[in-house]
């Protein structure tokens, strides 16, 4: 265990530990380029050479490894004249384009400029003509002048997708990243090198121009895509809301968690967030007559309330059939589940589905699409008695088996056809949607109350590999929309049943109380990063 | 002339032929050495010799040799480095053109001493001919059973595969080469890990110069003391090539003692300055090397001397030139060069190199201005000893040696071009 002296601070690290990574345990600041957790050392950028006692030269903090009694200075002349040198020769043949660039306001070239630079310009010369705004796949557009070929996007599709689209070629000044021939940056992940690529040279396609960053708020969260629930940032713009035609969330980025995404994301994820904002049920609705009315949130949830209260009182609460989404957070799900069975005494609350498998791999991507389908699993979201499936539930219904149907985010149409959803409201008296963006079940069917979405709310998923992980509000719910558990608080009180929260955190604490797998946890334990449940030991997460 | 070890093959006629060769020891040396010695008694008469590496930075041959780990865990592999595209350089063209099999009997000694099976020589793209004559000596070779499996029956095997680059100044810059060689793109290795440790295909490599390795047949025959004191010095061995270019009556190879001074060089052995006129300037060890002036020829040649003197020995191209040597456009010419190999891997280098040439053009088009000098030194100042790889320095080292030793011809080529045109000079 090798001691290093850093600026003064002395600390004791592993056998292999490079200064940079020292300097991060020290939070001391060294600037750098090509470096990234994430990938290989390129050593190519020299943005990060620091002074070390002895050699006379800088040495790259990147890859220099500490070794015993090693006194490093980041803040001396050499090291300084080193950076600011590095700077000037990055910035000689950039174009400087900063107020059409996409990257200004989270470019390193602009931040370290600031901090290491900071000089009056000597570069008189013709500055080399390269290729601007040309796209290099569905996602990526490149400009070639902006590049300061630190060569991490050709690492990222080199060592992380294995997909090797991106290459550098010519030589000297003239070299510039480019896409092999007959090739684009289309692989699953290809989004991630727009998040790695320090400067303006790769560019979102679908975030270009949208809007500038500083306009951003930004909020921690999960990808609801899919059942690894990669880690991510939701950042929106909600004081300029003129650049987003109204629309709040910008784009979705990557958020480290080393045991779940590392630092990626997949396209699909990423890209998959219009439906926080567009197609929106915003206020409760009932068909009468044949037409569909908006109706007051509290008229909708007595109207339910009635529903409910009245099957009880007459014993026909084994004719209702609840069907819930394992798009709901574990909080939701343990309010349905408690609502439902445990105070009504119901045995068909289902969240069970053979939902059809999309597209996998074997790094993040996972068929299921679902956030919490381990979540509904230990909470046991799951119908007692002889019902099988949320699809034999359906088919029940079909039967005549159930009066009511209520639907927690289930799309029956998207998810069996119209041919069900329509036999089914052949037979029941009431069928209720419980959901956030419409779709052909929420249009047919006689009740909606509208809920959030995500972005919009506390709580937690589980994830594939039974990792708990929080998610937080972005911004306030549209419209009249409330959480799940909410709706299910309201249902209660208008039936007489005391399931009640203030919030989400309660309702965790109930779960951590109740349900073994989640004994231990708390919200506060689990931070930023998620814990696994008590009953999942060793396990390879990815 | 004293001792012509490698000159005594390059002027003998037909020496590219195995019968020619052997004819005059050639092979002998290795046979010797698979009889009576082991590897590390190799080793140790190598590096008592002295020989110095040729290929420009002058390490020990045998010191680095015994880098190579010897628990013969991963295979180890020797690479012969023949890209010699250092400006000014033309000694492993004409080794390998005319005495080939003395290269390849030089590699067999180093290949059992390091204990590789396999051998590859990297010739610089450009060396068509020479290429031919290399590929024919491997296959003149092959046929005697003097490569392949048990050589000369000693139940020692070698394979020697020749392959040739693809036209850039940095694969002669050993990591480079080793990328190259297994099919990379020509970009310098972050070091450490040396080549001896992890070299081509991640296994021990000991990477040596055409002439270094060509040297070994004759060390070998006459012994390490004998080499070793050739040159009446301690540190640097025996003789070596020199390439004499640019201004003198004679250019030429010339294989002479290592303490033979700069001046005896040019006007002893290479006839003087050509046209009776006066020395300007001498660049002693390739391009890279920084430039002396005309007062500073009393140096003797060898790596240590050189290096106190604030300069290089190098790859062994010494390049003179006369009084009416315009020192812009020389400088412009070697900045060009740089800016042009620079493999483009680091930022200093990549863009730095591409500045002062820039600049420097400007200034030899007329268009240049008296603080354009300091910028260029520090522009130089800030490449120097940052990059990856030592090209940055080498791009850096003309420009500072230039300036510093010829500043009034670069003002009073700057003011020239000011004048009115009829009054310039
Ligand atoms: C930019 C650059 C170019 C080089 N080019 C050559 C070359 O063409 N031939 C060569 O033998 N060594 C060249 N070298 C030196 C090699 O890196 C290496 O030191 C040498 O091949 C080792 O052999 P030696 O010990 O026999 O000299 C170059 C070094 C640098 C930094
Ligand atoms: S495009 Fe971006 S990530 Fe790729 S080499 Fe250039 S600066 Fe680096
Ligand atoms: S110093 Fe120049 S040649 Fe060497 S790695 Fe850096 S850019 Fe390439
Ligand atoms: S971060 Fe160390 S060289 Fe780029």
């Amino acid at each position: 265990m090798p001691k290093v002296t850093i600026d003064g601070h002395e600390i004791e690290v592993s056998q292999g530990t490079t200064i940079m990574q020292a300097t991060k345990q020290l939070a001391i600041e060294v600037p750098y380029y090509c470096w990234h957790p994430g990938l290989s050392v390129a050593g190519n950028c020299r943005m990060c050479l620091v002074d070390v006692e002895g050699p006379p030269k800088p040495q790259i903090a990147c890859y220099t490894q500490v070794t015993e009694g090693m006194v490093v200075h980041t803040q001396s002349e050499k090291a300084k004249k080193a950076r600011k040198g590095t700077l000037e020769f990055l910035l000689s043949n950039h174009p400087l384009d900063c107020p059409v660039c996409d990257q200004a306001g989270e470019c390193d070239l602009q931040n370290f400029y600031m901090d290491h630079g900071q000089y009056d310009s000597r570069f008189d010369e013709q500055k080399h003509k390269k290729k601007k705004a040309q796209p290099v796949g569905e996602n990526v557009m490149l400009d070639q002048e902006r590049c300061v070929l630190c060569s991490r996007c050709v690492r990222f599709c080199d060592e992380i997708t294995g997909t090797g689209e991106l290459g550098i070629v010519n030589r000297g000044s003239h070299e510039e990243i480019t896409v092999f021939p007959g090739k684009e940056v289309n692989n699953a992940y290809s989004g991630n090198v727009v998040d790695i690529c320090p400067v303006g040279a790769l560019t979102d396609r679908d975030f270009r121009f949208k809007c500038r960053v500083w306009y951003l708020s930004s909020q921690d969260s999960v990808c609801p895509g899919c059942s690894q629930g990669c880690n991510i940032r939701i950042d929106s713009n909600l004081s300029r809301p003129q650049h987003g035609e109204g629309e709040r969330v910008m784009r979705l980025k990557p958020r480290e968690n080393l045991n779940v995404n590392d630092y990626w994301m997949c396209d699909e994820g990423r890209y998959n967030y219009n439906f926080i904002d567009r197609n929106r049920i915003q206020t409760a609705s009932r068909v009468k007559e044949g037409v569909v009315e908006e109706i007051l949130f509290e008229d909708a949830v007595d109207s339910l309330a009635s529903v409910l209260g009245d099957a009880v009182r007459e014993q026909r609460h084994g004719r209702i059939g609840v069907l819930v989404s394992t798009q709901l957070t574990n909080e939701d799900l343990f309010f349905v589940k408690k609502f439902f069975k445990t105070n009504l005494g119901m045995d068909a609350v289902e969240s069970r589905f053979s939902f059809p498998e999309g597209s996998s791999d074997d790094f993040l991507i996972k068929a299921d699409k679902s956030p919490n389908t381990a979540g509904a699993q230990a909470l046991e979201v799951i119908a007692s008695g002889t019902y099988q499936s949320g699809e034999d539930l359906i088919d029940k219904t079909i039967a005549g088996e159930f009066d009511v149907l209520i639907s927690f985010g289930v799309d029956i149409d998207g998810l069996l056809g119209k041919e069900k959803l329509d036999a089914i409201l052949e037979k029941v008296t009431l069928l209720a949607y419980v959901g956030s963006n419409h779709n052909e079940t929420s249009k047919k069917a006689q009740l909606v109350i509208p809920s959030t979405v995500y972005a919009e709310k506390d709580g937690t998923f589980t994830n594939v590999h039974g990792r708990v992980q929080r998610i937080w509000p972005a911004f306030p719910p549209l419209g009249q929309a409330r959480p799940e558990w909410q709706i299910i608080c309201d249902l209660s009180e208008k039936t007489g049943f005391s399931v009640s929260a203030d919030d989400a955190e309660s309702i965790f604490s109930e779960i951590t109380q109740t349900v073994s797998s989640f004994q231990g946890l708390s919200y506060e334990k689990l931070g930023k990063e998620g814990s696994l449940l008590s009953t999942v030991k060793e396990t390879v997460e990815k | 002339m004293t001792e012509k070890l490698i000159t005594k093959y390059l002027e003998l006629t037909d020496a590219n032929k195995i019968d020619v060769f052997e004819s005059k020891d050639g092979y002998s040396r290795i046979q010797k050495v698979l009889k009576e010695l082991k590897p590390e008694e190799v080793v140790d008469e190598v590096k008592k010799s002295n020989l110095r590496g040729l290929g420009g930075a002058g390490f020990s041959t045998g010191m680095k040799w015994s880098f190579i780990p010897k628990d013969g865990k991963k295979p180890v592999y020797l690479v012969c480095n023949c890209d010699e595209a250092e400006p000014g350089t033309f000694k492993d063209r004409h080794i390998v053109t005319s005495t080939p099999h003395l290269l390849l009997e030089g590699m067999m000694i180093a290949a059992f001493a390091v204990n590789a099976h396999k051998a590859y020589i990297f010739i610089r793209g450009e060396y068509e001919r020479p290429y031919e004559r290399l590929a024919k000596a491997v296959e003149e070779a092959y046929a005697k059973g003097y490569l392949g499996k048990n050589i000369f029956g000693s139940g020692y095997d070698l394979d020697i595969v020749v392959h040739q680059g693809a036209g850039a100044y940095i694969c002669g810059e050993e990591s480079a080469l080793l990328e190259a060689l297994e099919g990379k793109k020509g970009w310098p290795r972050l070091k450490p890990p040396f080549p001896a440790v992890v070299g081509l295909f991640g296994c021990p490599t000991v990477i040596n110069n055409v002439e270094t390795l060509s040297y070994l047949p004759l060390v070998m025959q006459g012994g390490a003391d004998w080499f070793s004191k050739l040159a009446g010095e301690e540190k640097s061995g025996g003789t070596r090539l020199f390439c004499v270019s640019g201004h003198v009556n004679k250019p030429g190879i010339y294989e002479l003692p290592v303490d033979t001074t700069l001046r005896s060089l040019i006007y002893d052995h290479a006839g003087g300055i050509r046209g009776g006129k006066q020395l300007k300037a001498v660049v002693p060890g390739g391009i890279s090397a920084p430039i002396l002036s005309a007062e500073e020829i009393d140096v003797k040649m060898d790596f240590d001397s050189l290096r106190a003197a604030g300069t290089m020995a190098g790859s062994g191209g010494v390049m003179v030139m006369d009084e009416d040597t315009n020192m812009v456009e020389a400088l412009m010419v070697a900045s060009r060069f740089f800016a042009h190999e620079s493999c483009g891997q680091c930022s200093p280098c990549r863009e730095g190199s591409a500045w002062l040439y820039k600049i420097v053009k400007r200034i030899n088009e007329g268009e240049g201005r008296v603080e354009d000098l300091d910028s260029m030194l520090s522009i130089a100042g800030n490449i120097s000893g940052t990059t990856i790889c030592a090209l940055g320095d080498a791009a850096a080292m003309p420009v500072t040696s230039y300036i510093k030793k010829f500043r009034s011809d670069f003002e009073d080529y700057i003011s020239d071009c000011h004048l009115p045109v009829e009054t310039q000079s």
